[in-house]
């Protein structure tokens, strides 16, 4: 290493150490947001991987699934493909989620017939004292964690319900099963008369006959089953969960990549106001004859090793984060898409490498324009006083921010990407990007239009602002970031949040609702349940609501099918319809109402027409409308119940909406429904409870990302409080000078004090701005692509109002402690310094 | 107008190493005094001590009537604000503010209006020969012309005493000669008492006394005017 090389390197690590608060600041903050990244990336893999690790272990050596409605299809089918000369063996199943009195939960319970399950899905076998049990119908076999939580042993009794009655099994003994899944299995021919299912099936395993092609095998079973009745390669289910949380799970994935971009941003402030103070140092290196790339070179290596042990701390902390989080909000953070999963975390050296080199390019990418910057700079224009400002030169270009800004509005409307808002994410950075590049340019303008105040103190402090902004607004760009997110996500939240209040609203108006069960549930009510709760004391009026769960177009995830007792001529007026709604068909034809994430995805608008597997058959419906729909992700279609019922001869029913009679009391009908069912076997809920859990759902679903949120406001926050402080320091001679000349100690906090809230209201203003347009591409662009919710833009106005006061302040006595430590010293040594 | 008794000034050790002890100095009112004496023999610290930066380990600092010892900060504070002003080595000028608002800074600082300011600093811009710099920003000022904006704020708010340290270490010598000449002649028409802290014999030679500062106190010494 040559001499200059030695004396540069000595002097970044004296940088290093004059700035080790804020290095070190700026260190963390590319830990947060690697140990956010990687933390949930790995409770989303693990989630995933049990999940897929669970349906592998179920499915056997089966290489074909064929999967029907929630309800089930002919069994005849089964028939068809045990006599297909490509299949080897064949194993109807029939599947329910068993309600289980007192429980919220459901059980998951699969009827198999062990002498064909043998063959495909041996995991899916009892163990018991005789094998003999697995063909008894009052038997069941329990999976550990099931065993666990039921608090059962062999030997004991179960009791599910199945329709209002209860059926009971006895505990044969134990199955094996993936870690975490709750399971039973019973005889099929048992379940199917149990749950009301006899002559259906849930779903056969197929094995293919060896050197068969699974793929010709797929094709043929494909081309014989009945509408709504699908066949797959196992894997492709997992797939098709893994794709309906990628959404959700991307999201969050982004909003963890905020954070990581909240700290280059911190970086780059970091590394800007260290190359103003080293301007000097590094002008009289290059003087000496340093090269420019060498100097560009140790600035940017300096961000890297920020980024390198930032990176290292954040894997570590990011895998501790992911235990907990797993343990607080579940597999699925929250959103309930694999309630019930216990997966054990498990490590990827691919991941951790990922986000470590995200680190490592995150910090790197802040102290680039810094590093290029001090590179170009003129040595002679360097090494005289006052020439720090030019370090922000580059920013004076309004170019590139304006640049970016048209960019994010030439592709913020365009479609997503495999379902993602890819489009979306992009015009959200580079508004970010956009705006931070404006950001002096900004401040400048809107610190010409303050008003000149009375005050010298807090003429002193605009002055000093006006005629630098670059270094102030260097320390703003991190807050801006983060008042940006926040607000953004608060506005998009508090909309989402209204919405879907209003929405509830409208989708009960009954006094009362009633819950037998789910589509796949063994709990529902039978036409008689139906004929006695509309008569019953104090009932004035009832509707009753049938959930089905069908495959509407292979690979796709289910739809569910709600056939409501909906008036066709009134359904404008009960539906929460968006958008125009189609003149509803007279006459025999059938009608449905889609909802938005069914007409994103099948193309369906008012008055084209579609196509749903009812009963094994594909029935046209007339589009009469579409509706908002927050409570299913993968689309909806409400049909009416008479057309359903005459469809498919099924009456049942797992809803009941029930309007009192005048004077009668919600808590005398609810007690009088008890009485009749028994205690449990249904639901009863007041719409405002109902609203209550939904909100309560809402907001737990949301709680990761306030967590997100508040993470990036706190790195936002801490940033620029290390940059009042690095700034403060840098100008210990000026307050030296003021000090001599006759301004206290208290005056000189004032001005610093001023400073930083002019500084901070300028970084609130432009954060609520951006905050404000970001939201409008989340709500519109971000939820619409994302999840297909339309919703309704609302500012919470006093929301805002209290984390701008908060930020405010918070900011405001930042500058004043920055200030108190700048002038503690001598004001007599502070002059003494070099100017 | 100042008055120096027993003063005493280490600087703090370990171990402490002692400045001048003993030491006592009168200066009537618009006299200017200058003190000579090596790099590190405390000139800048007897400034400071009648500034009211420092305080003394023995001995009094009463500056224009007022006893400094007895003080507070705030009071010292304000005190420098109404009857000091100051000419630095280094010039500190604030880098953010024009020539005029540089120098209106103790009037803005004592509250005077910017009305009744403007007349004076124009008067002190035009007597230090920068009539016309009045709007440019301090990068676009040489040494001396920054010393000569650092001589006009020392003197607009009309101090009983002005303090100088080391007023022409940063300049040439010729700009050295013309800015100790703008100096006396300033003070002088303003009848303010200045104390000029120097190791230039050449600056010291404008002050109508001088004295050489040696650890047992103040004594007279012979320039060359």
């Amino acid at each position: 290493m040559s001499a200059s090389g030695d004396v540069a390197r000595a002097v970044m690590r004296g940088a290093f150490g004059a700035n080790r608060g804020r290095t070190a600041l700026a260190t963390l903050a590319i830990a947060l947001g690697v140990g956010l990244g990687y933390a949930i990336q790995t409770v989303n893999r693990s989630a995933i991987a049990e999940f897929t690790s669970g349906m592998a272990t179920l499915s056997g050596s089966a290489d074909l699934v064929v999967r029907g409605p929630a309800d089930g299809f002919d069994e005849a089918v089964y028939a068809r493909i045990a006599l297909d000369a490509s299949v080897a063996a064949a194993s109807p199943v029939v599947e329910v989620d068993a309600r289980l009195p007192g429980r919220d939960e459901a059980l998951r319970l699969v009827g198999v017939d062990a002498l064909r399950a043998g063959a495909v899905t041996p995991a899916l076998l009892g163990r018991g004292d005789s094998a003999l049990d697995l063909l008894r119908p009052d038997r069941v076999f329990l999976s550990p964690a099931a065993l666990v939580w039921l608090g059962l042993a062999a030997g004991d009794e179960l009791a599910v319900q199945a329709g209002t009655s209860l059926a009971t099994f006895m505990v044969g003994g134990t199955l094996e099963a993936p870690v975490g899944l709750r399971l039973g299995v019973v005889d099929i021919a048992a379940a199917q008369e149990a749950f009301g299912r006899l002559g259906r099936l849930s779903r056969i395993d197929v094995r293919i006959t060896p050197g068969a092609s699974v793929d010709a095998a797929r094709a043929a079973i494909a081309g014989a089953l009945p509408a709504g009745v699908t066949v797959e390669r196992p894997g492709e289910t997992a797939d098709m969960a893994a794709r309906m949380t990628r959404a959700y799970r991307v999201n969050l994935d982004v909003l963890a990549l905020v954070a990581l971009f909240t700290g280059s941003l911190l970086v780059f402030s970091t590394q800007a106001l260290s190359v103003v103070r080293r301007r000097a140092q590094m002008a009289l290196l290059r003087t000496l004859g340093l090269p420019r790339r060498r100097l560009a070179g140790l600035l940017l290596g300096e961000g890297a090793l920020i980024g390198a042990v930032g990176a290292a701390l954040g894997l570590v902390g990011g895998h501790a984060l992911a235990t907990v989080l797993l343990s607080v909000f579940g597999a699925d953070l929250g959103a309930g898409f694999f309630r019930g999963a216990a997966p054990a975390l498990d490590f990827s050296p691919a991941s951790a490498l990922v986000f470590a080199a995200l680190g490592i390019a995150a910090a790197a990418g802040g102290a680039w324009l810094p590093a290029i910057e001090a590179a170009r700079a003129s040595p002679a224009a360097a090494l005289k006083a006052g020439d720090d400002e030019s370090v922000f030169g580059r920013l004076a270009s309004p170019r590139p921010g304006l640049s970016c800004l048209v960019a994010a509005l030439a592709i913020v409307a365009l479609p997503p990407v495999g379902g993602l808002p890819v489009f979306g994410y992009a015009a959200i950075a580079l508004m970010l990007i956009g705006t931070l590049l404006l950001l002096p340019r900004i401040a400048r303008a809107i610190l010409a239009r303050v008003p000149q105040p009375r005050s010298t103190v807090a003429v002193l402090a605009l002055d000093s602002l006006r005629a630098a902004p670059g270094q102030a607004t260097v320390s703003l760009a991190a807050i801006v970031a983060a008042v940006a997110l926040a607000v953004s996500m608060a506005i998009m939240v508090a909309s989402f949040r209204e919405s879907l209040s209003s929405w509830l609203d409208r989708m009960l108006p009954a006094d009362l609702y009633l819950r037998s069960g789910g589509a796949s549930s063994t709990g529902w009510l039978a036409p008689e349940d139906q004929r006695a709760i509309a008569t019953l004391p104090g009932v004035r009026r009832a509707e009753f609501l049938r959930v089905l769960r069908v495959t509407a177009s292979e690979g796709d995830p289910p739809v569910v099918i709600l056939a409501r007792d909906v008036d066709r001529a009134s359904a404008a007026d009960r539906l929460p319809l968006v958008g125009d709604a189609a003149p509803v068909p007279v006459g025999d034809a059938e009608v449905a109402w889609v909802s938005e994430a069914y007409a994103d995805r099948y193309g369906a608008t008012p008055g084209t027409s579609i196509e749903l597997p009812i009963a094994g058959r594909a029935v046209t419906f007339a589009v009469a409308g579409v509706w908002r729909d927050y409570a299913r992700q993968s689309g909806a279609v409400i049909v009416e119940r008479g057309a359903y019922a005459r469809l498919s001869g099924d009456e049942r029913a797992n809803d009941a909406a029930l309007w009192l009679a005048p004077g009668a009391s919600a808590g005398s009908v609810r007690e009088t429904i008890e009485r009749r069912f028994g205690p449990g076997r249904v639901t009863v809920a007041s719409p405002g409870e109902i609203r209550a859990v939904s909100l309560a759902v809402f907001d737990r679903t949301f709680a990761v990302t306030y967590v997100l949120e508040a993470v990036a406001v706190a790195i936002g926050l801490v940033g620029l409080s290390a940059s009042f402080g690095a700034l403060a320091l840098a100008r210990r001679r000026e307050f030296g000078v003021l000090r001599h000349l006759g301004m206290t100690r208290r005056q000189v906090g004032a001005m610093l004090a001023a400073e930083g809230g002019i500084v901070s209201a300028v970084g609130l203003a432009v954060g609520l701005a951006l905050g404000g347009a970001i939201s409008v591409i989340l709500v519109h662009v971000v939820n619409r692509q994302s999840f297909h919710w339309s919703m309704d833009l609302r500012f919470p106005v006093a929301q805002l109002a209290a984390l701008s006061a908060a930020l405010l302040a918070l900011a405001t006595v930042t500058a004043l402690a920055s200030a108190r430590r700048a002038t503690a010293g001598d004001a007599v040594l502070a002059v003494k310094e070099d100017w | 107008m100042i008055r120096l008794s027993g003063l005493a000034r280490a600087f703090p050790g370990p171990p402490p190493r002692p400045l001048f002890s003993g030491l006592d100095l009168s200066v009537a009112p618009g006299e200017i005094v200058a003190i000579l004496g090596e790099s590190g023999s405390g000139k800048s610290t007897l400034l400071n001590l009648i500034a009211g930066l420092d305080r003394p380990d023995a001995g009094s600092v009463v500056v224009d009537g007022a006893e400094l010892s007895v003080l507070d900060d705030d009071a010292r504070t304000r005190f420098r604000r109404e009857r000091l002003g100051f000419v630095f080595q280094a010039f500190h000028v604030l880098p953010y503010l024009p020539v005029a608002r540089n120098v209106a800074l103790p009037l803005a600082l004592n509250g005077v209006p910017d009305a009744a300011g403007d007349a004076r600093v124009a008067s002190l811009l035009d007597a230090v020969g920068l009539g016309d710099r009045a709007a440019s920003m301090p990068r676009e000022l040489s040494g001396g012309e920054l010393q000569r904006v650092a001589i006009a704020r020392a003197l607009v708010h009309a101090p009983a005493v002005v303090l100088a340290d080391e007023p022409t270490g940063n300049l040439d010598p010729r700009t050295a000669a013309s800015i100790v000449a703008l100096l006396r002649d300033t003070l002088k028409a303003r009848g303010a008492t200045g104390v000029l802290a120097t190791h230039s014999h050449a600056a010291a030679a404008i002050a109508d006394r001088v004295l050489v500062l040696a650890p047992d106190g103040l004594s007279p010494a012979a320039v060359h005017r």
